[in-house]
Formats: C-alpha cells, sequence, structure tokens
C-alpha cells in the first residue's frame, strides 16, 4: 500500500512501487484526464503536480509519490475555472484536446513561479508538452491571458 | 510579446457555447438498443439528424467524429440554424454506426477523411434542419387554423405574426410528427443566418480543460481486461512462428496470452502489467519477404524506376516535343520520406463481446468501417455490431484504417472478456499506414521571356489505392498525382507520369494524401523557374495563373497580407506557395531566417484560404494554424525509415515533433468567394512546407529538394 494524496483526498493504492504514477491515476484511481503519449517523458501529456511541481507522472514511480500531494488535471480547480482553463476556452484552445491537460498543468505549475511570464518562459516551461494539431499560438496567448486575469492566485496546487 | 492578436469570441458568444455544456452535451455514449431516427411517442424526429421532445429538448446527431476540426460544434450549427433553435440548449449526440442512416451522401460510406465533412454535407444538413422548421410551422397554422405563411419562427418558438401567438416547439411535435416531411424545403437566406458563418465557441472544449473528455484510451466497462500486443516487427508480410509465454504468465496482473493477427496479445488486469508480461514474452518470428528491405534499397529502386515510362496522368500539347526544341531547359530531382501521422492518443480499441452482440468503443474516422470488420471476425449481423465512436485524440487519416479495431475483437473473442487493446508510441510509429516516399524528376523549358513551354513530372513511387488493391494494378491511382496532375498553371506542354514502385510498405492517407507531397515539389519547382527566369516568384506564378482564377485570388490575399515585396529585417527572407486541395484554396507566404548552425526558423506566416463558405470562421483559423504546424513538423523532421523491413524510428526522442519554441505567428486570411463549401482540415497543409523552402531559397540561394530539410546543408561554415 502506498499512501498519497490525490486532488487533495487521502488515497491508499495497493501497486506495485514502480509501476508509473500515470498507470495509478488513470487505472487504479479512475482518473483519466492525465493522459499517456509517450510513456518515455518525451511529450508531456501524463504532466501532473506533485507537490506543486509539475512531473512526467509517465516516468514517475508510484513510490516516488509515497505521502505526497498530487494533482491532476481533475483536481486543477474544483469548479474547473482555474484562470487558465477560462483562459484556454477564451482563446478556444483544444482541437483533438489529448494533450491539453498536460499543456495546462505545465502552464500551472509556470504560473505558479512565474504570474507573468515571458514568452521566453513560456517557451522553456511548455517545451516538453508537444500538441500534434499545433495549438501552440492559442496555447500560448491563452497564458499570457491567463496571467492578466484578475482574481485568484493562479497556478499553485495543494 | 510575439503573438498574434485574432479577433477572439465575443462574451454572449462564449457564454452561449459554455452554457451548452449544462445542456448536456452528450459525446458519444450512447447506450446499446435504443434505435435513432425511429418515431417514438412524444418525439419529433423528420429525419436521423434531428428530434424535438415535447419539452422542446432538441437532440441533434452528429455523424462526423470529433478528431479536433471542430465537426461536433459546426455541423450542430448549421441545423440549428435552419431549424431556428438556440444551439446552447440542444443536446449533441454522436451517431452510432448505421450507415443506412449516417453515410457520407457523397461517397456512400460512413468513413470520414477528405475533409469531407462540411462539404459533403452542408447542403443536407440545411435542408434537413429546414424541413423540419417547415413541419412545425404548418403544425402550428393548423393548431391556430391559419394561412403557413403567416407563421415564422424565432428560437425554438413559432410565431403567428398578425396576431402574435406564439408556442414552443415542444408543443407541436404531435402534430408535426403526423406530417409529411417536405423533401424541398425552402432554406435560410445567407443574411438570416444565425450561425453558419459567425464565431461560435465550440461545444467540446470545455470538456478539454478539466479532463472530462473521454477518449477511447479512456473507456471504462465493467470487467475490462487490458491488453498490449507484441507486434510482428516487420511493417508487413512477418508471421508469429511460436511464442513462449511461460515468463509473461508469471508476471502479477497477467491473465491470459493469446495469438492474433498481428502478434501475440498480453492480456492483464492493467496496462501496465500487460507492458511488462509483454516485455517477459519470447517470440520467434518469421519476417518473410520485407524482412530484407531496408530504405537504402528503396532508395535505389525508386533511382532506377524514376527512368521508365509510367502511366499517364496528365498531357497537354506535346511536353517531350517541346523539351526537345531550343531554349533554355531546366531539370530537377525531389524526393519525400515515408511518414507517420503520430496522432497523439495511440491506436486503441475496447470491445465487449457476447453471443448475440458486439460492442466497441474506438476512436475511429470509421464507423461504418469498424462495424463490417467486427461482423466479419465475429460472425455477428451488422446489426448486432453497436459501434460508439469515442473522442479522437487526432485521426488526420491514420484512425480510418482497421488494424487496431482487429486487434481487440481477435482479443476479446480469444478471452471471452471485455478487452481494450492499447498500443504503445513505439507500436504506433513503427506499424503505420505511411505516407507514400516519391521520387520526381522535373523537366521544364523557358522561352526567351522566361515563360514556361513545357513542363515533364514524373513520380515514382507507390499509391496508396493501388497498395489497398482498391484500384487494379496497372491504373492510374488518384492519390498520388492529386495536386500534381492538376497543377493549376497555364503551360502549354504539360506531362505528368506515375510509374508505381512498392515496397509492401503499408500505405495509408495523411493529412492531404499526396497533395501533401506533391504542393512541395510543384511549388517548389515553378519557384525555380520563377529564378531561372529571373522574376519575382510571386508575379511570375500570379502571371500563370490566368485560367485558376481562384489560385490566383488566395494568392493575392495572401502575398498583399503579408507584404510581399516590402522590406525585411536582415537575414530573413519570404517565400510563397498555392494549392488547391479537398475543394478549398490555400496559400502561404512565410518569413524565414536560417540560423548559423543551419537552424531554419519561421517568424510569421501568412496564410489565405477560400473554402467556399466559412461556417465557423474561427475554427477555420484553427485548422489553418494547425495544418501549418503539422507540414512544418513533416518538412523540419518527419522521416520514417526501414531497416531489415523495421522501421528504425520509434518515438518523439528519433520522430520528433514541432514545439511550441518553433511556433511562428500564423495570421489567416479568409477569402469569402461563395463557392461551394470546401474542405478545411487538410488544405492548410499542402502549401505550408513550399512557402518555408522557398524562403530558404530565397534567403541563401539553396534550394531544399528533398525533405526533411537538412539543418548541416545549411550550415555555414
Amino acid at each position: 500500500m502506498i499512501p498519497m494524496t490525490v486532488n487533495g483526498k487521502r488515497e491508499q493504492v495497493d501497486v506495485a512501487p514502480e509501476m508509473p504514477l500515470l498507470w495509478v491515476l488513470r487505472e487504479t484511481l479512475g482518473l483519466t484526464g492525465t493522459k499517456y503519449g509517450c510513456g518515455v517523458a518525451q511529450c508531456g501529456a501524463c504532466t501532473v503536480h506533485v507537490d506543486g511541481r509539475p512531473v512526467r507522472s509517465c516516468i514517475t514511480p508510484a513510490s516516488a509519490a509515497q505521502n505526497r500531494r498530487v494533482t491532476t488535471i481533475e483536481g486543477l480547480d474544483a469548479k474547473a475555472e482555474h484562470p487558465l482553463q477560462r483562459a484556454w476556452v477564451e482563446e478556444q484552445v483544444p482541437q483533438c484536446g489529448f494533450c491539453q491537460s498536460g499543456q495546462i498543468m505545465s502552464a500551472a505549475a509556470l504560473l505558479a513561479r512565474a504570474p507573468k511570464p515571458t514568452d521566453a518562459q513560456i517557451n522553456e516551461a511548455m517545451g516538453g508538452n508537444i500538441c500534434r494539431c499545433g495549438t501552440y499560438q492559442r496555447i500560448r496567448a491563452a497564458i499570457h491571458r491567463a496571467a492578466k486575469a484578475p482574481g485568484k492566485p493562479k497556478g499553485a496546487t495543494r | 510579446m510575439s503573438t498574434l492578436r485574432t479577433p477572439r469570441l465575443t462574451r454572449r458568444e462564449l457564454l452561449t457555447g459554455s452554457a451548452a455544456l449544462g445542456a448536456g452535451l452528450v459525446v458519444g455514449f450512447r447506450l446499446p438498443g435504443r434505435a435513432l431516427g425511429q418515431q417514438r411517442p412524444g418525439v419529433f424526429a423528420p429525419n436521423q439528424w434531428l428530434s424535438i421532445d415535447r419539452d422542446g429538448l432538441v437532440t441533434i446527431v452528429s455523424s462526423v467524429p470529433e478528431m479536433g476540426q471542430g465537426s461536433m460544434t459546426t455541423m450542430p450549427m448549421i441545423i440549428a440554424d435552419e431549424l431556428d433553435v438556440d444551439l446552447s440548449k440542444v443536446k449533441v449526440e454522436q451517431a452510432p454506426a448505421n450507415p443506412k442512416l449516417y453515410a457520407n451522401p457523397i461517397t456512400g460510406n460512413q468513413a470520414y477523411g477528405g475533409s469531407r465533412g462540411i462539404r459533403d454535407h452542408l447542403a443536407l444538413w440545411r435542408k434537413s434542419g429546414a424541413a423540419a422548421r417547415e413541419m412545425l410551422r404548418q403544425a402550428a397554422a393548423q393548431e391556430w387554423n391559419v394561412p403557413v405563411d403567416e407563421v415564422d419562427t424565432d428560437m425554438g418558438t413559432v410565431i403567428h405574426k398578425p396576431s402574435g401567438r406564439k408556442l414552443l416547439y415542444g408543443a407541436l411535435v404531435d402534430r408535426a410528427s403526423q406530417l409529411p416531411v417536405p423533401q424541398d424545403p425552402k432554406l435560410k437566406t445567407p443574411d438570416k443566418f444565425r450561425y453558419i458563418g459567425k464565431e461560435f465557441a465550440r461545444l467540446d472544449v470545455p470538456s478539454k480543460t478539466d479532463g472530462r473528455a473521454i477518449y477511447g484510451m479512456d473507456v471504462r466497462v465493467p470487467n475490462l481486461l487490458v491488453a498490449s500486443i507484441e507486434r510482428i516487427p516487420v511493417v508487413s508480410g512477418g508471421k508469429v512462428v511460436s511464442f513462449d509465454a511461460t515468463e509473461a504468465k508469471k508476471v502479477k496482473g497477467v491473465r491470459e496470452v493469446v495469438q492474433v493477427s498481428n502478434g501475440v496479445a498480453v492480456v492483464a488486469d492493467t496496462f501496465w502489467a500487460a507492458l511488462q508480461g509483454r516485455k517477459a514474452l519470447k517470440v520467434t518470428w518469421d519476417d518473410g519477404p520485407v524482412g530484407s528491405v531496408s530504405s537504402a534499397e528503396i532508395m535505389r529502386g525508386l533511382q532506377d524506376a524514376i527512368k521508365e515510362k509510367g502511366i499517364e496522368a496528365k498531357k497537354v500539347g506535346d511536353a517531350e516535343q517541346a523539351l526537345a526544341a531550343s531554349g533554355r531547359t531546366l531539370e530537377a530531382l525531389y524526393f519525400v520520406p515515408f511518414l507517420e501521422h503520430a496522432c497523439m492518443e495511440v491506436m486503441n480499441c475496447t470491445v465487449s463481446i457476447t453471443a448475440t452482440s458486439c460492442t466497441l468503443w474506438v476512436p475511429t474516422q470509421n464507423p461504418g468501417g469498424t462495424q463490417q470488420t467486427a461482423a466479419r471476425l465475429t460472425g455477428l449481423p451488422l446489426e448486432k455490431v453497436e459501434v460508439v465512436t469515442t473522442m479522437l485524440g487526432g485521426g488526420f487519416g491514420r484512425r480510418g484504417e482497421q488494424d487496431f479495431v482487429i486487434d481487440a475483437v481477435e482479443t476479446a473473442k480469444a478471452v471471452g472478456a471485455p478487452v481494450k487493446v492499447i498500443w504503445t508510441r513505439e507500436d504506433d510509429i513503427r506499424h503505420g499506414f505511411y505516407r507514400p516516399s516519391t521520387y520526381n524528376h522535373f523537366k521544364a523549358r523557358l522561352d526567351d521571356a522566361g515563360q514556361p513551354v513545357a513542363w515533364w513530372h514524373r513520380i515514382a513511387g507507390p499509391g496508396i489505392l493501388s497498395w489497398k488493391g482498391r484500384i487494379a494494378k496497372g491504373t492510374l491511382d488518384g492519390s498520388v498525382v492529386a495536386g500534381a496532375a492538376d497543377q493549376p498553371y497555364d503551360i502549354p506542354n504539360v506531362l505528368v507520369e506515375w510509374k508505381d514502385k512498392d515496397y509492401g510498405m503499408p500505405l495509408g492517407f495523411w493529412r492531404s494524401v499526396g497533395s501533401s507531397q506533391n504542393a512541395f515539389i510543384v511549388e517548389s519547382f515553378i519557384d525555380e523557374l520563377a529564378a531561372a527566369a529571373k522574376k519575382d516568384p510571386y508575379e511570375y506564378r500570379r502571371a500563370l495563373l490566368g485560367k485558376s482564377p481562384r489560385h490566383k485570388a488566395v494568392l493575392e490575399l495572401a502575398a498583399t497580407k503579408a507584404g510581399w515585396g516590402r522590406p525585411l529585417p536582415a537575414g530573413r527572407a519570404r517565400g510563397v506557395a498555392v494549392a488547391f486541395s479537398y475543394g478549398s484554396y490555400a496559400a502561404h507566404v512565410s518569413e524565414v531566417s536560417v540560423a548559423p548552425d543551419g537552424k531554419v526558423r519561421v517568424h510569421r506566416v501568412v496564410c489565405a484560404i477560400d473554402c467556399g463558405i466559412a461556417v465557423n470562421p474561427d475554427q477555420v483559423r484553427a485548422q489553418m494554424e494547425g495544418g501549418f504546424v503539422y507540414a512544418l513538423t513533416a518538412a523540419l523532421y518527419g522521416q520514417i525509415t526501414l531497416e531489415r523491413g523495421r522501421v528504425q524510428q520509434s518515438n518523439f526522442h528519433d520522430y520528433p515533433m514541432m514545439r511550441i519554441g518553433e511556433m511562428p505567428v500564423v495570421e489567416t486570411h479568409i477569402l469569402n468567394s461563395g463557392e461551394a463549401p470546401g474542405g478545411l482540415g487538410e488544405p492548410g497543409v499542402p502549401s505550408a512546407a513550399p512557402s518555408v523552402t522557398n524562403a530558404i531559397f530565397a534567403l541563401t540561394g539553396k534550394r531544399i529538394r528533398s525533405l526533411p530539410i537538412r539543418t548541416d546543408e545549411l550550415k555555414r561554415a
């Protein structure tokens, strides 16, 4: 049994310690918003936060999340109204949408440490996330839009 | 900040789109057993596309799978417009496989490729909505005992104009159901469109920002097992000789190991367990004849084949005679590689089979074909096979194929339980249906004024339709010559030929198919002619497009908006290209620089598109942005090579994708020509790459005649 907190909920998962967190989330806990894209940390579709930091869950063993706080796209905001989620709708970012959970989680981690990111910071933070539909222009616009959004603190996840 | 500010949605439109969620966007999860298009009590369903219940709830059925192109929104926009209902209150469902009801009216198949969503259905869907509206008006006229032409509608309400009396659509469903369906209903005039041609927020977008959207990978059904298949390593023609599953079965969670057509399936409680089991599996393979094929051999074969006469695809005048005449001649060879689609969601399929039925949950572009495949493999009649089309994590032509369906049906049959087969990324790259690699020989002659008088183009390579057996060997494969045989320039002597050269590489339809390579080749060679004639490449094209006015119009629009001819910062140059594909005309002007290490950087792209009518302009722009990225990714990085019949690439480290830091600003201008609707998924691709390589030529003098672009050839020592 590996204890971890997922989207604010205490979980005990009965899996092999080396099983990637991605499959723990998707198959053991049924949180399918986090996607498999490559299995080797090349595409970012599996990005989640562990203790607020972005990780590629496809290469993160379950044991590495022991007693940690894991946040997935489902837990980013209780009402799915994180400034990035709103900006993603306002900029009409997704096409097929498969990569977008990972994109948003990478962007949320970026805004948590750089509330007004430059284009260069966006390139650096989002460079690990592939979008095969080519929505990069809108991703950039949505991150800038979210950074300008008034209201609650952005990015940090608990 | 360099991000282009495109006009975005107004607050009202945004609210409208988001509100649709509350109204219940239902995505592809119709439960088995409920037939569509049937008259049910209390439901007005004049055709298979829409129904209205007594509470006024409108349900629209989308037949086109949602693979990112926005069909799940555009299609309801069209029907809601003619039906005159509030789209934010419409429930959208994905059609089940039922070609009798949902086949594409042009192709006759319930399969979606070729950017055929709007262009093949616009008239039908408008008519379907208009017919229902007309029946509701008639029902109201009966109810009130007034002439029907005194009855109008407004967003789900019928109104008697003289008296101001009103009834909601829901109140008329029983009476309307009794009326005959008009075959030729009156359509709205474009000035009355409420949705068509307006920006409308996609209905599926909110669910794609919070993890709710369900793709094939995400399907969960009771007692589901998960399988991973150790696939036959050669790309085609190989076999399993024997396998030893002793160690695989010792892996915790592995249930069964079974042989299927495409390899050996390890079936487990979880995907992770299946993968561990797969690693422990020992298989002996028979590679078959393709086991000796390598890319070097294919290249040598193409170099030989290009010397032989092929099948004529286009003949105007006598190009060979014209080439023999005196004057300046040019000659060039062009090569394009095999490419894999690399959908973000790897191939997968979930199947549940009982003695009397089969249900598939699958991200497919081909629900009709899936139903046939499953019926054939299970022995069940077609109507006992239910296909639930989930969201597709990319399609690009790959998901029209049946291999992943065969995997899942065979595995589920063998183990007698519901099974989801999930591929790995390595499986996906190595077992694709590849965009054909071709070798091209060009000859042209220019007259004294630099105008082309002969254009001679021979293509050597395999053909998709021919390889798939859809046309007889020895006949012309239109997929190979699309964009080449119909090159738009007014040249008096033209010969385009295709020499079939097939190595057993599985072939498929890759976003924009033949035009994906032929536009690169044709638009590069015409650029060579312009350079040889010492003419401006834009003006040179323009002068030759007299018989192709729609090409000319998008070319002029792109050039004007790009500021063609205006000075650029040092180290940058522009390139231009234009192409027709899938019913639409597109032109690109790209601004490019090349770093000292040879790395190509595209800064700004201006795209002009004439798709006849832009139903949802924001999604037209989205497709042009995405099409450019798809094309530029291929031009910069894309190549699939073979060694001993095995694909050498395996994942994104050796089959790289463009990333955000390489993204140029893409600016799209829509030319509303008012012509018949054209496609959008594909037409953003063909002219993209040549606009970049032509810019590289303008900047460096180096002509790119082989893709992908090699940075070592552009490096400045």
